[in-house]
């Protein structure tokens, strides 16, 4: 098996992968980078994200008020000092991008504009119509050609990590166009692998969001933290599950029931505002997790639209016209029209929630450090504790930049002065994976179907772990999951060619998927309270007294895997009342 | 509640693998689809159900990541931006032309990666600014000049519909040479002349006929065809200016 010998290896090139990289060569151009993903760059799920980024930049807004909004958000399970260092770095790093060229939307005098999000007081979300996301991502990459230093293996997809004398040292990857398996040996290694929404049918995640990276940190003794909490953003398209960007309610779009009424004034979020005039922080500015629930009270009252699709909701953005549609919303125009053929300029669209975040992942601290020295992790693969129970619109894509960032820095505080690499020991590690690649080939005996595995585990996912969840349900859940685990042992790989064999990749994501879903039963299950996005039916209070905490699942091999807790870090805001019913203005 | 309509779809899809394979060979295969579906969902039924040795990339299915170009009936597409429903009969479906086969759908995009590094596509600014000193001025207007260019989503369809490029692999192509001109449009950047060396030559934008196919396939709505226009104009300047006006030269 060929070596390739670098100083960090990052797994996963999008926002954050890329922004690690890039400070990596920025602050020691002599550093060895291997920037090692499973797609082209532009290719990462980061293109798809639409809205834009938060980051204090207005004369009116305030830190204080960022950290408000984002503990309040998240349910107050949110790592306080995370969040202060977070909203401290967000405004640099997106100026940091304006540097690089990002286009972002100006202000007729030249600055950024900024819009209004949910759940945010001050408008602060920097963007670029609505391909935010799309132009953050290819911004950072065509940034990242300039350094000579950062070597690329795209298209490789990374299986495990290589840990021996008891921290990170490098990863098995394989280069997916030969079925070549390669090791990179490291001094540190940072994951930024995105997240694993994949794992439920009905979501907004590209294909390639399969929990990878999360599951690889994670066997190799990293704790996932918090995973039970997933956001179902409010507005999906009914059929695909693309994503209308939340945008569409920060511009004044707003939603209704099939009585036309705005049914989130009965949910905690009124009284109603005029239409077309968009107050921050109340009614459709709500936050995405109270936002999706209501849909599901909506649902339970029959006040759902029943469509070809399923039961939906409706999304009116007529009144806002066809200029500021073209100008602040055309990505949703165009998706709209092609997949359902429905104008918005003419014509309120279904939509219903769908999976699209998971808060949880692999356990960080603010320094982006897991508890495997060595090991770091920045994006949607993590769990830094910024956005607790439940992630406001616009925090995640400036989430990448700053722990990205983090995460290089960390990582070479971490390279100096350590002892030189066992390479036997490295070696025999990544033997195993070879191994473990040669008996899912060798096997004739293989017996379970790739996609009828997925099938049941993503139907089991939707029924069991939805937006409102019970003790029943979970219980059944675990089960399932648990028994889906076993049978994937003999999962049976139809294709057996070594080129570009999408057969054999598709089989490992779904191992990845399984663990992590493994991993969002028994944390649901285990949390018998509601908070932020995770809702019970059987404990509907928050419960600050037994769950002020975040949940730890350590994997077990083949066994469940084990559950413990650890403190919320609370610094200056108390557990409190979230408050969107448009009172406090 | 009404159902989703469906309907049965053909599809003709070139196979190869180098492995085993001497050359390509096209397979029929037939699935049913949602009447509103895309030939991508088409695709994914057939490996999920029927054939799992079929290979194409694919991810977001809302046409921004670029992933799944492809030649259907002829014409270079995004597969999950192709609906059905615009089809009678057999779809064809073939790799993206211009580029080399891995296996089955899936091509090799490497001499667009390396023409795309070869143009600068980053700002090159005057002078560094620090962060600290807040975000570098730009009107709508300014921004306007090269936010169209600045969409390219990198899906290379206009690489498979350029009959120069199918002449002259040579050529730095469409969407390199477009975001070349998105840099050197963007009032933020002082890096024109550094692209010049690539740009003004005979791979360059002088290869382009302006046939204009590129502009017609392109699902972002770039129009790459414009940006090499312009640049050949800007480029023509710069030779009148150095070769004709007295003095003129830099």
């Amino acid at each position: 098996m060929d070596t390739i010998s670098t100083d960090v290896a990052i797994i996963g090139a999008g926002g954050a992968g890329l922004r690690a990289a890039i400070a990596l060569a920025e602050t020691d151009p002599t550093l060895r980078i291997a920037l090692i993903s499973k797609v082209y760059p532009m290719r990462s799920h980061t293109c798809a994200a639409e809205g834009g980024a938060a980051g204090v930049i207005k004369p009116d807004d305030s830190f204080d008020l960022h950290f408000d909004d984002t503990v309040g958000g998240g349910d107050w399970l949110s790592d306080q000092d995370c969040v202060e260092y977070f909203v401290h770095e967000a405004p640099k790093e997106l100026l940091q991008l304006e540097h690089w060229g990002c286009p972002w939307n100006r202000e007729a005098d030249g600055s950024v504009a900024v819009r209004p999000f949910g759940g945010m007081k001050k408008q602060r979300t920097w963007f670029a119509a609505d391909k935010s996301g799309f132009h953050i991502l290819h911004t950072l990459f065509q940034t990242s050609l300039q350094f000579p230093s950062i070597t690329r293996y795209d298209e490789y997809y990374a299986l495990d990590l290589l840990v021996d004398d008891g921290r990170c040292q490098g990863v098995t990857a394989m280069e997916i166009c030969s079925g070549q398996l390669r090791q990179f040996h490291a001094k540190a290694v940072i994951i930024a692998g995105g997240g694993a929404g994949r794992m439920f049918p009905f979501s907004t995640n590209g294909a390639i969001k399969t929990g990878d990276g999360m599951a690889m940190a994670y066997r190799a003794g990293a704790p996932l933290k918090d995973m039970e909490f997933v956001q179902y953003h409010p507005t999906g398209l009914p059929n695909t599950g693309s994503l209308l960007t939340e945008a569409c309610r920060g511009e004044g779009g707003i939603l209704v029931n099939k009585n036309g009424r705005r049914y989130l004034q009965d949910y905690g979020m009124g009284p109603e505002t005029p239409v077309g005039k968009p107050q921050l922080k109340t009614m459709e500015l709500g936050p995405r997790d109270r936002v999706s629930q209501a849909y599901w009270h909506e649902l339970q009252k029959g006040n759902t639209v029943p469509t070809q699709w399923g039961e939906c909701v409706l999304l009116d953005m007529r009144h806002l016209g066809e200029k500021t549609i073209n100008e602040r919303l055309p990505l949703v125009r165009e998706l709209c029209a092609s997949y359902l053929q429905v104008d918005i300029v003419k014509d309120p669209v279904p939509i219903r929630p769908v999976v699209h975040y998971m808060m949880g992942g692999i356990s960080t601290n603010t320094a982006a450090a897991t508890p495997l020295p060595g090991l770091f992790a920045a994006g949607e693969c993590a769990c830094v504790s910024l956005n607790g129970a439940n992630r406001l619109g616009s925090n995640s894509l400036i989430e990448l930049l700053v722990f990205g960032r983090r995460a290089a820095l960390s990582a070479i505080e971490h390279i100096q002065g350590l002892p030189a690499a066992n390479t036997a020991a490295l070696n025999a590690r990544a033997e195993e994976t070879q191994q473990r690649i040669n008996k899912l080939f060798s096997g004739t005996s293989g017996t379970e179907s790739m996609s009828g595995l997925r099938k049941e585990m993503m139907d089991t996912m939707e029924k069991n772990v939805g937006i409102y969840r019970t003790e029943e349900g979970l219980q059944e859940g675990v089960s399932k999951i648990h028994e889906l685990r076993q049978r994937y042992c003999n999962v049976k790989l139809t294709d057996k060619s070594s080129v570009f064999n999408t057969d054999l990749f598709q089989a490992l994501e779904l191992g990845s998927m399984l663990d992590c879903a493994e991993a969002v039963t028994v944390g649901a299950l285990a949390r018998k309270e509601s908070r932020g996005s995770h809702q019970r039916l059987d404990y509907v209070e928050r419960d600050d007294k037994k769950f002020l905490c975040h949940t730890m699942v350590h994997h077990q091999g083949l066994d469940v895997p084990r559950v413990d807790y650890l403190d919320v870090v609370i610094t200056k805001s108390p557990p409190g009342v979230r408050d969107y019913s448009g009172d406090h203005k | 509640m009404t159902q989703m309509k469906e309907r049965l779809v053909q599809l003709e899809v070139l196979r190869y693998n180098p492995d085993t394979d001497t050359e390509a060979h096209f397979q029929r295969y037939e699935v049913t689809c949602y009447e509103e579906g895309v030939v991508l969902d088409a695709l994914n039924k057939i490996k999920a159900d029927i054939d799992p040795t079929l290979n194409f990339r694919w991810s977001c299915h809302m046409a921004v990541c670029g992933s799944c170009g492809m030649m259907i009936n002829g014409e270079p597409k995004l597969s999950c931006h192709t609906f059905l429903r615009e089809y009678e009969g057999v779809i064809r479906v073939e790799p993206l032309a211009h580029f080399p086969i891995e296996r089955d759908l899936v091509t090799a995009p490497d001499d667009f990666m390396e023409k795309l590094k070869r143009v600068k596509p980053y700002i090159i600014p005057k002078e560094k600014k620090p962060i600290s000193e807040g975000e570098y001025k730009q009107t709508p207007t300014q921004l306007m000049k090269f936010r169209q260019y600045s969409m390219c989503i990198n899906c290379m369809l206009c690489y498979a519909a350029c009959p120069e490029y199918g002449l002259d692999p040579q050529f730095i192509g469409p969407a390199a040479l477009t975001m070349a001109h998105r840099y050197n449009q963007d009032s933020r950047d002082a890096g024109r002349e550094e692209r010049q060396e690539v740009v003004a030559t005979h791979e360059g934008v002088w290869t382009c006929t302006f046939v204009g196919a590129c502009s017609e396939v392109c699902p972002a709505h770039v129009d790459p065809a414009s940006a090499l226009q312009q640049m050949k104009i800007t480029s023509s300047i710069d030779w009148i200016v150095e070769h004709l006006i007295p003095g003129g030269k830099k």
